[in-house]
């Protein structure tokens, strides 16, 4: 690890620190409706916009009520995503003249980018026409990751509330997160970008000679290049706050359009985590002890920070099989050294590793460097980084919720042993909170191993696994861990637009937003209606060092106790093979 | 208390209960009592299972060999029965001490009267054949039959079979005193009692039903541990079928080695499931039920013992638990120009033949304090003057002698002495209003003594706060629950009491229903409120309380409102109530820590031996350095079963708690049972793996 390595990653700490804590304070202002600096300019929009829908935003809903909203909304987001993408050809906006996607394709698709996952089984620049990567793909951007957060606002309430039959309204917490938050935040970002050469354009692609010959398979001299164009800067703008990740080209944010520079790069890195993180704060706002956001948001980057740490280090200690085939390792002043496999050269080691880390963390899943090419310990960090729970961070709004019954998870246990009926933030942890903490535990390691041991006893899931030995199953790990998890994010190296994987990995998205959406509304719902339990001495302090380690424990312990022994076979396999311990 | 204590430790180990427990531990072991618990109910199943690859095995054709499938089959199976046994030997200490109670009663006849009153006709039944509403003549000498209300009648009644307290005590018809239990004494006269409840429906019958294990009904927080342990169980599951098909692709994509089998892939589950806790649960539930008997608390809900571990606030009612039933003197103030010793004397004099308490308390002080030896009532001439609602005095008049004029000795409330006084001319002290003042204001109660038109000065008589409950207070406050007391003096009285006895909070002039709006405001805030209770009127209270402890001397509606009964009648057993309600979570939040921490050492133990020979480098991980695979399985499989043996007697015994804040309980039992817990099966694997090496076994 190199000093300027380990500063970037600390510099990087410290401005998500910096801008988080502020905007979480804002977001809380949005969430509590109380007027920010924006209201002259967006409350009219907004108001305008709850006429046009007929919302009455003064009506509050339970949590089933919100919960159908919810489901109704995105089942309208992924048959309008759907529809766009199998009419593409008979749609404007579309001068490359791209054919209709597959069904299987289009479903995968359509569900990615409305359950916030944008898993992409295709490639953006030869698939998509301009219409279905703008009017699809980036609305989804904004609308899925608004749902996110929508889901949270209405469970803060819950923790918030006490006494209490509602939760607030799902369409105007979704309203306010696009026009308050999301649509201010992707200009900001998209400008920045477009400062630094990402392309915003609505050109047809073009072809450009080639500085320097080269030849193609056949031996047959090549001196022309077709470059693809496109409205790519609002689209990765909103693709790294959102945590959705879907790219605009193939290759994602280590294409030279998407993320050109290094300030680019730093930028698109700390929207990646920027949402998820402030969110924290909001939540200590909004249940009025800031102490309790920080406490969370003290857990999350404990954990991210040993994650990146090992992450880095595994991968500038890199490869020794590389040192056979004289490749140098080493790292200097013109060159980052360790294993530069599958990894940009203007972005090197610390911040593919950070990056790397980061998107996995946050569900995000746009990539810099290519994961499939990682070492078996970097490879382990950024899997074991989803199969948390993706809760680290997470997804916008849905990090902190499954973070947050972690928390319950953990105070559960905490108050077991200091002798008191459980509870946390004045509402008593009982026999139903339990159930829905326990299946949100549940259902994500049952989809991700379950999908996964299915993939390897079929033959149209083991078609298309091209690597051998414990890589070839780390990948279909990797594949549903990313899906099960709404990460996005691929190791690559199998062919997943198969009807297969198409269909089965559209399941585990699926299972993964929506399942896990509708106990966390039944938690909060039961949340909100129990009686304020006053603190007393007895009360076990939930944002003491002491209570984050514990939180921390659970977290990982729960972590490994689900995935160890598949790691074992995949990434920890492939570590040992090369003969490195640590 | 003492001949109870007797009978219990003795039923504790002896070896008619151990081996009933071993009879009831295989009984336990049908499928339709082990489904009840889903943790215990998989490792059945894995026992089942593994026996039937031992028999296939057996037959030549197994996937490994015989000797390795039958010792982890024998092993689950012991897995299995070890926790039954746990459950079997709770219940089975429990039973007998329950039992012990019972006896004391069992066996009894009874007069059943043909009409409720003395001289009807009765017939001789057994008591269990009484009803509810049946009418019983009990006499001198004859053993009351059942629970129930006296109707008519006065006796003495020897309750010591159940309290344990030798003096008798009186129990006659209306009022507070009107309720006896069955299995007491009746020493001396007769009494007519009206069965209240039908035979089985008793407090101890419904003790124990919370002590027998198939019966039992699970606490709220029992249910909700067993929603989180029934989780991690379908985790683990899952884990452990999804490995099968991971292990076989695996051997095929490295091209070596075999596929896990199914006995390793059943052990690795029984290990990873939290077997510890989930044997246990059941055994610890009954081992706190089993804890209030020892203490002579009979619980009739084991929700309300659960509760009392989350007790926020606690009512005490002032008379009889915060002080000794009676105010006493405790200091004479004289008048300017009297002396304190004829002060001491008169008042001494006036209450020679005040037979009540406060009237002994004066003598007795003015003894100790100032030598005045009681006097002979008959040799000193005088005639005593009794307390009288319409004077509001007593005292004593000194006949003449030797040539003296009478002298009217009186003592009373200061406005009683100053009319006393004034009707004979005398003037009342100036300077003594301000020390009737003080001693109000100081939660006394000041009684003047005057000697014919003379202020002689003031007695102090104030309550006395029992020894050592200040601390048992403090204790209670460092638990975190606030105590309340309620009385019916002053709210001046009271503030100086609640000072001295250190109370957090007090309410004055407290009628009962005061208290019922009291525990419905308190709850209302979100607190758990406990109380101790004793009369008739208190009932409404007690039922509206979440935890309520009847006194055995108390009505039979405070004691049927109440979820416990507190057969010492001391109303500061409370204490012991939450001690016992927070252990039980304790060691429920222990062991489930300590079981899941566990699983670590067992993912070291058991995934190297499982797949060292598709991936030879997976060897790395056995940091232990178990001898082979088979000893490595066989040794995780061994830990995860003796554990459960091993930690039979804290189960029983419960956590120890020190009253101590949240956080720092929780870091404590974080590092025993967490750390503890991720550590300890390192060290046992480790050990068992030797000593099956050493005995040559594997």
């Amino acid at each position: 690890m190199t000093t300027n390595g380990l500063i970037q990653i600390l510099f990087y700490l410290i401005a998500l620190t910096a801008l988080g804590y502020p905007l979480g304070i804002f977001m809380a202002k949005v969430y509590r409706r109380e007027r920010t600096f924006l209201d002259p300019m967006l409350g009219p929009v907004e108001r305008f916009l709850y006429r046009l829908s007929g919302v009455n935003a003064d009506e509050e809903m339970d949590w089933k009520q919100n919960a159908i909203a919810m489901l109704l909304f995105n089942a309208a987001g992924f048959l309008v995503l759907y529809a766009l993408q199998r009419l593409q050809p008979m749609l404007p906006l579309n001068p490359q003249g791209f054919p209709a996607v597959s069904p299987d394709s289009s479903f995968n698709t359509a569900v990615s980018f409305a359950s916030n996952t944008n898993w992409q089984g295709y490639g953006g620049e030869t698939t998509m026409s301009y219409l279905t990567q703008m009017l699809g793909l980036t609305v989804q951007n904004f609308v899925s990751a608004a749902t996110g957060m929508a889901v949270l606002a209405l469970f803060l309430r819950g923790l918030a509330r006490h006494s209490a039959k509602t939760l607030g309204n799902f369409w105007v917490d979704l309203t306010r997160s696009v026009l308050y938050i999301l649509l201010p935040l992707a200009i900001i970002v998209s400008l920045v970008l477009v400062s630094q050469g990402v392309i915003q354009n609505f050109s047809a692609y073009k072809t450009v000679q080639l500085v320097e010959a080269a030849v193609d398979a056949n031996s047959a001299p090549l001196t022309e290049q077709v470059l693809p164009m496109g409205p790519a800067a609002s689209q990765i703008a909103i693709k790294q706050l959102g945590t959705n990740g879907g790219g605009f080209f193939n290759v994602n944010s280590s294409h030279p359009y998407e993320n050109p520079t290094s300030l680019s790069n730093f930028v698109e890195m700390l929207s990646i985590l920027l949402i998820a993180g402030a969110l924290c704060f909001t939540f200590g706002r909004m249940v009025n002890d800031m102490r309790q956001g920080w406490a969370v948001y003290a857990a999350m980057t404990l954990v991210f920070v040993v994650m990146v740490g090992s992450a880095y280090r595994a991968e500038q200690v890199g490869n020794p099989a590389f040192e056979k085939m004289s490749i140098d390792q080493r790292a200097s002043s013109v060159n980052s050294g360790g294993n530069m496999e599958g990894k940009e050269v203007r972005f090197g080691i610390a911040n593919s590793a950070l990056w790397a880390t980061a998107t996995t963390a946050a569900s995000n899943g746009s990539v810099n460097s290519m994961h499939d090419s990682y070492t078996g310990l970097g490879g382990f960090v950024l899997l074991f980084m989803m199969q948390l729970g993706e809760v680290v961070y997470g997804g916008v709004g849905s990090g902190l919720y499954g973070m947050l019954v972690f928390v319950i998870v953990a105070v559960f246990v905490a108050g077991l042993l200091v002798g008191r009926t459980p509870e946390y933030l004045g509402h008593k942890i009982e026999a139903f909170e339990m159930k829905m903490s326990s299946l949100l535990i549940l259902f994500m390691p049952i989809t991700v191993l379950g999908l996964t041991a299915f993939a390897l006893v079929t033959e149209a899931g083991r078609a298309t696994i091209y690597n051998p030995g414990a890589h070839g199953f780390s990948e279909v790990l990797y594949l549903f861990t990313s899906q099960g998890n709404n990460n996005g994010s691929a190791f690559a190296g199998i062919g997943a637009n198969t009807p297969f994987y198409n269909l089965w990995g559209g399941i585990a998205m699926i299972i993964a937003r929506y399942w896990l959406a509708i106990p966390t509304l039944a938690l909060a719902g039961s949340l909100a209606s129990k009686k304020l339990v006053p603190v007393t001495e007895g009360t076990l302090p939930t944002h003491t060092p002491l209570f984050v380690g514990w939180l921390i424990a659970i977290v990982l312990l729960v972590g490994a106790l689900n995935f160890l022994p598949a790691l074992a076979l995949g990434p920890i396999v492939e570590h040992l093979m090369m003969n490195l311990l640590f | 208390m003492t001949t109870l204590q007797v009978t219990k430790s003795k039923s504790g180990y002896d070896p008619e209960m151990l081996r009933q427990a071993l009879v009831d531990s295989l009984a336990k072991l049908n499928p339709r009592n082990m489904v009840r618990n889903p943790v215990m109910f998989v490792v059945e199943v894995g026992s089942v299972l593994t026996t039937a690859l031992w028999v296939q095995a057996l037959w030549g054709n197994g996937e490994a060999p015989a000797s390795f499938v039958g010792a982890i089959s024998v092993w689950l199976w012991f897995t299995v029965l070890f926790a039954n046994f746990a459950e079997a030997f709770a219940e089975g200490r429990g039973k007998a001490q329950a039992q012990a109670l019972r006896n004391a009663r069992s066996e009894t006849r009874a007069k059943l009267l043909a009409e409720p009153r003395r001289g009807s006709a009765f017939e001789n039944v057994a008591s269990t054949e009484l009803k509810k509403d049946d009418i019983i003549l009990v006499e001198a000498g004859d053993i009351i039959s059942a629970d129930g209300e006296v109707v008519e009648g006065i006796a003495s009644v020897d309750e010591s079979a159940i309290t344990g307290e030798s003096a008798p005590v009186i129990r006659e018809s209306g009022g507070d005193r009107s309720a006896v239990t069955g299995g007491t004494k009746v020493l001396s006269d007769w009494l007519i009692v009206r069965v209240t409840i039908e035979p089985g429906g008793g407090f101890l019958d419904r003790m124990i039903k919370l002590i027998e294990g198939a019966k039992r009904q699970k606490t709220p927080n029992e249910i909700a541990l067993n929603i989180l342990l029934a989780a991690f169980t379908i985790i683990f599951l899952v884990v452990c079928v999804t490995l099968l098909p991971f292990s076989i692709y695996s051997v095929e994509a490295a091209g070596q080695g075999v596929p896990i089998t199914v006995t390793v892939l059943v052990a690795l589950l029984v290990c990873l499931i939290p077997t510890t806790i989930g044997g246990l649960l059941s055994a610890i539930g009954i081992a706190g039920m089993d804890r209030m008997i020892r203490h002579n608390i009979i619980a009739t809900s084991g929700r309300a013992v659960e509760a009392a571990g989350d007790v926020d606030v606690l009512l005490l009612d002032k008379t009889g638990t915060i002080t000794l039933g009676n105010r006493m003197a405790s200091e004479f103030i004289p008048s300017d120009g009297v002396s304190l010793e004829r002060l001491a004397n008169a008042a001494q004099l006036s209450s020679l033949a005040d037979e009540t308490p406060e009237g002994r308390s004066i003598v007795v002080l003015a003894k100790e304090k100032y030598g005045l030896r009681a006097r002979d009532i008959a040799s000193a001439h005088m005639r005593f003057v009794p307390f009288t609602a319409q004077t509001r005095m007593s005292g004593a008049d000194i006949l003449p002698q030797n040539g003296e004029a009478t002298r009217s000795i009186r003592k009373g409330a200061s406005a009683a002495i100053k009319s006393f006084v004034e009707l004979q001319h005398g003037k009342f002290p100036a300077g003594l209003q301000s020390v009737i003042d003080e001693i109000s204001k100081r939660g006394g109660t000041p009684l003047l003594v005057a000697e014919n038109a003379d202020v002689l000065g003031v007695i102090h008589l104030k309550d006395v706060v029992k020894g050592g409950i200040k601390e048992r207070f403090a204790r209670l406050r460092a638990m975190g629950i606030k105590t309340v007391m309620i009385t019916g003096d002053n709210p001046l009285t009271a503030t100086a009491i609640a000072a001295e006895a250190g109370v957090d909070d007090f309410l004055a002039e407290a009628k009962p229903e005061d208290k019922l709006k009291l525990i419905r405001d308190h709850q209302k805030g979100g607190r758990l409120v406990a109380m101790t209770g004793d009369g008739t009127n208190d009932a409404p209270a007690l039922a509206q309380a979440d935890v309520a402890v009847a006194m055995n001397t108390g009505t039979q509606a405070a004691r049927e409102a109440a979820n416990m009964v507190d057969l010492d009648s001391n109303p500061t057993k409370l204490l012991e109530v939450v001690e016992i309600g927070k252990q039980l979570l304790m060691t429920r939040g222990a062991l489930t820590t300590f079981s899941i921490a566990n699983d670590v050492a067992k993912y070291f133990a058991i995934l190297p031996a499982a797949f060292v020979s598709t991936y030879p480098v997976l060897g790395a991980l056995n940091i232990m350095g178990l001898a082979t695979p088979e000893s490595a399985i066989l040794s995780a499989v061994i830990f995860n079963a003796l554990i459960i043996v091993a930690l039979i007697p804290l189960a029983l015994r419960g956590i120890k708690y020190t009253p101590m804040k949240a956080a720092a309980l929780l870091r404590r039992h974080l590092v025993i049972y967490g750390l503890g817990g991720l550590v300890a099966p390192f060290i046992g694997i480790k050990l068992v793996d030797t000593l099956l090496g050493a005995l040559g076994l594997v």
